[in-house]
C-alpha cells in the first residue's frame, strides 16, 4: 500500500492574505521578476472572464465521482445515478451535482499523468510535465495576468483553503499575480485600524511612510523595493475592500443552502469573490488520499463537497456568471480501479477524470472514454497540458502564444499539446 | 465412535477453504451449523456448506441478491432463512436451504446498511446504517416495527443483549446507546472513545465499531475497531477491542495485539470456553487472536493467508471461518489435527 505523500500548502507568511504577509512576503517571490503583458492576452482584460478552480486534494476517485463503473469488480459498492443531462450519469455520492449537468461537462479519458502528489499537483496547476526545465506560473497566474486591469484593486488569484494545495506560483509573472490564500474564508487578518489610532494620525502615518519611501527608491529602486511598494500599496487597497472578504455578510439563507461546513463557507467566499470579478478563486478541498477505507472516506468527503458545489454553480447560474466563468474540479491524479485490502485506493494517473463547465466549455458533453473496468482510457486520452489550453482558450486566451520574458519568448501553454478543441463552446 | 478432539485455541489450524472470485466482505454461520453465508465485492449472498463446499448464490435463479455489496448478514434461529443486509439500503430474508427467491426484500435504510442482528428468540431484527439510524423489523415478514433515532453519525453495529431484552448499537464517534426490544431509547450506555479520531490532516473521523459482540452473561460489550491511529487514510493505527462493563457504561479494557501490526479489527466473538475471539486486517496482514478476558494482549495469535474482514464461529464452537480480502472463505478448527 502506497503511503499518503501530501503536499500542504508552503504555509510561509509570504502566501498568507493579511497586511504583514502582503507587506513582507511578497519581496521574494518578485526578485528578478519581469514579464510584460502580452497583446494576445490583453484582449481579455476588462471582459470579465473568470475561472473557478475547485481542487480536491489527495486525488478524489474517477469511480466514486464522475465515471462509476457499478457492478464491475473494479467498481466498489456505490451506483450511478442519471443526471440532468440525459445519457450521462455519476456516482450516487454526487446527487446535487448531478441535477446541476447541464451546466457542466466532463473528461473522462485523463491519461498520462504522474502517480506522486507533488509532481501531479504541479503538472495540474502549470500544465507541463514535470519535472519542467522552466519554472513556470499557476494557472491562476496566467488567468490572473490576462484578466486583471491595471486599476483592480483586488488580487487576481486567491487561494481559498482549509489544508493543502500548492502556493499559486507566479513565476516569472511576478508578484502581482501569485496567489493570495485566504485562511478559512475570513476577513484579512489585521485589517483593522488599530483602535487607539485615529484616520488623521493613519493618514499622517502614511505619509510619512511614503516619503520616506520616495527618498530610499529614488537612490536604491530595484525588483525588490518595486515588489515592497507594490504590495503594499495593495495591502492598502485591500484595506478598504475589506468587506469583499467577510462571507458572513452573505445572507443566512445561503449559508444554510451552502451548508454550514468549512467547504461550504468556502464556496460561498468564491461567489463572492467572483461576483467582485476576481479572476482566479481556487477553492480547495482536502483531502481525498483514501488508501484505506476509501468508501467510508469518499462518504464523507464528497458529502460535503456536494451540496456546496451545486448550490454554487446553480447560482453562478442564476446570477449570469457562468456565461463568464470557466468551472473546473480536479485533483493531482485518480485512484486506482483496483480496490486494496484495506478497502482503499491507491494513486492513479493512467485512467481518471476531471470536470469543466461554464464559460466557452460545451454543456453536457463528455470528453473521453475509459474501458469497462475503468483501467485504461480508450478514447481520446488527454493530459494537465490540454486541460491546461482548454481552459485558457475557453477564457479567450490564445494559449498558443508567448509571454516575453528576460529578453525571450516563453510559450504561455506547453507547446506540445493544445485545447481539447471539441470540448470547447 | 471416538471423542473429538477437546477445544484448544492454542492448535487452531486451517481445515479447508473456498475461493471466490471477489474479495469477500462478510460472513455468517447459521445457528444449525449447517450453512456458511459470505457476502462479498459483488450483489450476492452466497452460501456454503458448513465444509467450506458445494457454493452456491441465492437466490439459486434469477436477478442477484442485493445491488450493492452485503455487509451485513444474521440468521433465524432455526436456520431456516439468512438475512442479508446491503449497501444499497436494502433488507432481505432468503430461504437457506431451498436457496429459493427472497421470503421477503424492503428498503429500509437511506444509505448504507452497516449492521443487522437478529434477536434471541428470532423475533425481531435489528439493523443500522449510515442514515444514523436504528430500525426494528419483523423477521417473519420484513414489517417495520421501530425506527430509533439518536446517534448523530453513521451507526456502524448493533448486537442484541444475550437475554433479549435490549439492544446496542454503536457508531462512527464510538458513543454505544442500548434501545427496548420495542426501539424506545433506554440509556447512553458509554463510549468506546479509544477507537474514534478526527484527523487534522486528512480532515475526516475515522473509527466506529466495526464489529459488537456481547459476553455470554451479558455484563460486557466488546467494541472493536482501530485505535492509535496517525494516518487515517493509510490506515496506521492498530486493531483493538474496547470491552465496555455494560451496566456502568466504563471500558473495562482495551484489547490491543502484543505486537503493535497495522490494522483493523473486523469480527469479535465470545467463545464459550470463557475468552474472545478477534480478526485483523490492515497493514500488518490477516491475524485470527485469542484473549483471555483479562488481559491485555492476546494468549495465542494465528496469521492469516491474507486481510481478515468478517468472522464467524460455528455454533459448538469448534470451528471459525474468516472471510478474507483475498476472496477466500477459510475455515479454522480450535483443536489439535488428527
Amino acid at each position: 500500500m502506497s503511503r499518503a505523500t501530501t503536499s500542504p500548502a508552503c504555509g510561509s507568511d509570504a502566501h498568507r492574505l493579511s497586511r504583514r504577509g502582503l507587506l513582507g512576503g511578497m519581496a521574494a517571490a518578485a526578485a528578478g521578476a519581469v514579464a510584460a503583458r502580452p497583446a494576445l492576452a490583453r484582449v481579455v482584460a476588462g471582459s470579465n472572464k473568470r475561472v473557478l478552480q475547485i481542487f480536491l486534494h489527495g486525488g478524489v476517485s474517477q469511480l466514486e465521482s464522475w465515471d462509476p463503473k457499478p457492478g464491475t469488480a473494479t467498481g466498489g459498492p456505490f451506483r450511478a445515478i442519471p443526471t440532468s443531462v440525459p445519457g450521462i450519469h455519476v456516482s450516487e455520492l454526487l446527487p446535487c451535482t448531478a441535477r446541476q449537468m447541464h451546466h457542466l461537462g466532463l473528461i473522462r479519458s485523463m491519461a498520462g499523468g504522474s502517480d506522486d502528489h507533488a509532481r501531479g499537483q504541479r503538472e495540474m496547476f502549470s500544465g507541463r510535465n514535470q519535472p519542467a526545465p522552466l519554472d513556470v506560473p499557476d494557472l491562476g497566474a496566467v488567468v490572473a495576468k490576462a484578466c486583471l486591469t491595471d486599476d483592480f484593486p483586488l488580487p487576481g488569484h486567491v487561494l481559498i483553503r482549509g489544508a493543502g494545495g500548492g502556493p499559486g506560483n507566479a513565476s516569472y509573472l511576478g508578484p502581482r499575480y501569485a496567489g493570495v490564500i485566504m485562511e478559512d474564508a475570513k476577513p484579512p487578518a489585521f485589517t483593522d485600524r488599530p483602535a487607539g489610532l485615529t484616520a488623521e494620525a493613519d493618514r499622517r502615518r502614511a505619509a510619512l511612510r511614503a516619503r520616506l519611501d520616495d527618498r530610499f527608491t529614488g537612490r536604491r529602486r530595484s525588483a525588490d523595493t518595486d515588489a515592497y511598494t507594490f504590495s503594499h500599496g495593495q495591502a492598502l487597497e485591500l484595506l478598504d475592500q475589506r468587506r469583499v472578504f467577510d462571507v458572513d455578510l452573505e445572507p443566512e439563507r445561503d449559508h444554510d443552502r451552502y451548508g454550514r461546513s468549512e467547504f461550504g463557507r468556502h464556496c460561498l467566499m468564491a461567489r463572492r469573490l467572483l461576483e467582485h470579478g476576481v479572476p482566479f478563486v481556487q477553492v480547495n478541498h482536502s483531502n481525498y488520499d483514501t488508501h484505506f477505507e476509501n468508501f467510508d472516506f469518499h462518504i464523507e468527503q464528497l458529502g460535503e463537497f456536494d451540496r456546496p458545489f451545486a448550490a454554487l454553480v446553480e447560482d453562478l447560474a442564476v446570477r449570469g456568471l457562468l456565461d463568464d466563468t470557466v468551472v473546473c474540479v480536479m485533483s493531482e491524479f485518480g485512484r486506482t480501479p483496483r480496490i486494496n485490502a484495506g478497502y482503499g485506493r491507491d494513486h492513479w494517473g493512467k485512467s481518471w477524470s476531471i470536470l469543466l463547465g461554464g464559460a466557452g466549455i460545451q454543456r453536457g458533453a463528455v470528453i473521453g472514454r475509459t474501458n469497462a473496468d475503468g483501467t485504461e482510457v480508450v478514447d481520446r486520452p488527454v493530459d494537465h497540458g490540454h486541460v491546461f489550453h482548454t481552459v485558457l482558450r475557453a477564457i479567450g486566451v490564445d494559449s498558443a502564444g508567448s509571454f516575453h520574458v528576460g529578453g525571450r519568448d516563453v510559450t504561455i501553454a506547453d507547446p506540445a499539446k493544445g485545447p481539447i478543441t471539441e470540448f470547447l463552446a | 465412535m471416538a471423542e473429538p478432539a477437546p477445544i484448544d485455541p492454542l492448535q487452531t489450524h486451517e481445515l479447508a477453504s473456498h475461493k471466490h472470485d471477489r474479495a469477500l466482505v462478510s460472513c455468517g454461520w447459521d445457528p444449525t451449523g449447517q450453512w456458511i453465508v459470505f457476502g462479498a465485492e459483488d450483489s450476492g449472498v452466497h452460501r456454503l456448506a458448513a465444509d467450506a463446499t458445494t457454493p452456491l448464490t441465492l437466490p439459486a435463479a434469477g436477478a442477484a441478491a442485493h445491488d450493492s455489496w452485503v455487509w451485513a448478514l444474521g440468521f433465524t434461529p432455526d436456520g431456516g432463512r439468512v438475512l442479508s443486509g446491503g449497501y444499497d439500503g436494502r433488507l432481505g430474508a432468503w430461504p437457506l436451504a431451498e436457496a429459493g427467491p427472497a421470503a421477503w426484500l424492503v428498503p429500509a435504510h437511506d444509505g448504507w446498511i452497516r449492521g443487522l442482528a437478529v434477536s434471541p428468540d428470532g423475533a425481531t431484527v435489528a439493523t443500522c446504517g449510515n442514515d444514523r439510524l436504528v430500525k426494528l423489523w419483523r423477521t417473519a415478514d420484513g414489517t417495520a416495527l421501530a425506527t430509533c433515532p439518536g446517534h448523530e453519525s453513521h451507526v456502524h453495529a448493533v448486537a442484541w443483549r444475550p437475554d433479549g431484552q435490549g439492544v446496542v448499537s454503536c457508531d462512527l464517534k464510538g458513543f454505544v446507546k442500548e434501545w427496548s426490544p420495542t426501539g424506545s431509547p433506554v440509556r447512553d450506555v458509554g463510549r468506546a472513545e479509544a477507537l474514534w479520531k478526527y484527523d487534522t490532516q486528512f480532515r475526516a473521523d475515522i473509527g466506529g465499531a466495526r464489529t459488537i459482540a456481547f459476553r455470554a452473561d451479558g455484563g460486557q460489550v466488546a467494541v472493536g475497531g482501530i485505535t492509535a491511529v496517525s494516518n487515517a487514510f493509510a490506515g496506521i493505527g492498530h486493531p483493538a477491542v474496547c470491552l465496555l462493563d455494560f451496566a456502568a457504561g466504563k471500558q473495562d479494557l482495551l484489547q490491543e495485539p502484543k505486537e503493535k501490526q497495522h490494522g483493523v479489527c473486523w469480527g469479535v466473538a465470545w467463545h464459550r470456553q470463557g475468552f474472545w475471539v478477534s480478526l485483523a486486517g490492515g497493514g500488518g496482514g490477516g491475524w485470527l487472536r485469542f484473549f483471555k478476558p483479562g488481559e491485555a494482549t492476546e494468549f495465542h495469535a494465528v496469521k492469516l493467508p491474507a486481510n481478515g474482514r468478517g468472522l464467524a464461529l460455528s455454533p459448538d464452537g469448534r470451528r471459525v471461518a474468516v472471510a478474507l480480502a483475498d476472496g477466500r472463505l477459510s475455515l479454522y478448527g480450535l483443536f489439535a489435527k488428527a
